[in-house]
């Protein structure tokens, strides 16, 4: 199995005690990887906003720090659309952001590592990984803290999908299923019907692909063929439009 | 241009990369294209490594689809893997051995029309990154001096991917990888924009998008980011002069 499709099913045999799956990710990370803290930050129709998750309460403390100082390494990796690593706060200080790191450090943190949550130009948020001590992560480590990453967008399309329909979804099965599409890199069609159901239906990207998915759900249909059928111009969106259409 | 001009043109665009922007797919796009056109040949890839050590096809000259596991092969697989595995060039081995040597590729080239495969490891001081493949249509012996200028733009292309020199190249090239990875993802939603717009298939969907941005002087990445962000219309990209 891929990590990520790992990483997955972990998470999803974790006990929940009322915990979000996004919370359990974070906790799975912290299991996993040499790190004392997970959150995430979510995109929402805002921006990078105050919708976050965390594993523990002092990254929770760390990601308010950034909303309220109008940014930080979360920020950064969002807009650049690339990892942010500050692997020692005590001897590198981010230029951008000086006073976020004085206070993390001051908190204990000492690395801090900012990943994008992304499918191409669909923002979905920021993975924040912090640690305790200075140093990089081995090749291992920064293979599967990737991995988290790519698994976090997974779980958040997977999360979006159950709030926009009103049918009731088996969580788990549901997610299951995205084992087979745990990696986007290997589907370009799926990306292709992206942008065209994005023009078909009159929709931004992150819609398009929620219609796409819903309608591979509704059908029981596996993502891959569905969206080469839109490729293949044998399936079009255009009746399903946005607000005004 | 003639091909001096092509290729004085072609190693200062790859050795300068030291705008902040500079995005690894942009760069590798440049390698393959330009390689191909410099050499002659017809098609043309570029791949990197991941942490885990398995190859993936980062930047191609085309989109076809009946060439995308062709592609596949020659870059990440049987001949590219050869590349990078040993770090060496492979060129000009004969056809016959080609079909032995590589039977995949043999097989998906053949009815294609495409023969003639050459690899060459994208290195720098030990280093192995990648590879830079180019595959002919017309059975062809590179010259001594066709290797040497594929083998040296595939040396600036990577000093390019190195600029940086920071204690752990691997944490830069992963990420590299990675912000490739997903801007490839990019392009091919832009490429379905563009499909739908303009009524033609998406590997047609990039060819528009890359022939504007070498016409404009901008990166294909960045011109696929503006289509999608609705900067630029598709209907604007193409046939302009």
């Amino acid at each position: 199995m891929r990590p990520v499709g790992e990483i997955l099913m972990s998470v999803m045999d974790s006990a929940s005690h009322g915990q979000t799956i996004l919370e359990l990710l974070c906790q799975d990370a912290c299991h996993r990887l040499p790190i004392s803290g997970a959150g995430l930050c979510l995109m929402t129709g805002d921006g990078l906003g105050q919708l976050t998750v965390a594993s523990d309460d002092r990254t929770r403390e760390l990601q308010e720090l950034e909303f309220v100082l109008g940014g930080g390494p979360s920020k950064e990796a969002l807009e650049s659309g690339r990892l942010v690593l500050h692997t020692d706060l005590s001897t590198q200080r981010s230029e951008l952001w000086p006073h976020y790191c004085h206070k993390a450090y001051g908190l204990g943190v000492r690395g801090v590592f900012s990943y994008p949550v992304r499918i191409g130009q669909i923002h979905l948020g920021v993975l924040g990984l912090y640690r305790d001590r200075p140093g990089h992560f081995d090749d291992g480590d920064l293979s599967l803290s990737l991995d988290y990453a790519e698994a976090a967008a997974l779980i958040l399309l997977h999360i979006q999908a159950h709030d926009e329909s009103k049918r009731s979804l088996n969580g788990n099965s549901e997610l299951r299923q995205t084992q087979v599409e745990s990696t986007f890199h290997d589907y370009p069609e799926m990306h292709q019907a992206t942008g065209m159901i994005s023009v078909q239906a009159g929709v931004g990207l992150p819609d398009a692909l929620l219609l796409l998915r819903a309608r591979a759900f509704a059908t029981g249909r596996a993502l891959p063929d569905l969206a080469h059928e839109v490729v293949t111009r044998r399936l079009s969106f255009k009746d399903s439009g946005g607000p005004g259409r | 241009m003639t091909r001096e001009e092509l290729l004085a043109t072609t190693f200062a665009e790859l050795a300068d990369t030291l705008d902040d922007d500079f995005q690894v797919l942009d760069l590798l796009q440049t390698l393959a294209d330009r390689s191909t056109e410099i050499l002659g040949a017809s098609l043309g890839a570029a791949s990197l490594v991941d942490l885990r050590g398995s190859l993936h096809v980062v930047a191609s000259t085309t989109h076809a689809v009946e060439v995308r596991n062709l592609i596949e092969i020659a870059a990440s697989r049987e001949l590219g893997a050869e590349a990078f595995t040993s770090g060496r060039s492979i060129v000009n081995v004969p056809h016959a051995i080609v079909a032995r040597r590589w039977p995949e590729f043999a097989v998906a080239a053949e009815p294609l029309g495409y023969q003639s495969p050459q690899a060459v490891p994208l290195r720098l001081r030990g280093e192995v990154l990648g590879v830079l493949t180019v595959v002919f249509r017309t059975a062809t012996e590179m010259t001594h001096t066709d290797v040497t200028i594929l083998e040296s733009l595939a040396r600036v292309a990577t000093i390019g991917l190195l600029r940086e020199r920071t204690p752990r190249q691997k944490e830069l090239l992963a990420e590299q990888l990675r912000a490739s990875s997903q801007l490839r993802i990019v392009v091919e939603q832009a490429k379905g924009v563009v499909a739908e717009l303009l009524g033609i298939d998406a590997a047609c969907g990039f060819d528009i998008i890359k022939a504007y941005a070498n016409r404009e002087n901008r990166p294909v990445s960045d011109v696929a980011v503006a289509v999608l962000e609705g900067h630029l219309d598709p209907r604007e990209l193409h046939g302009r002069t």
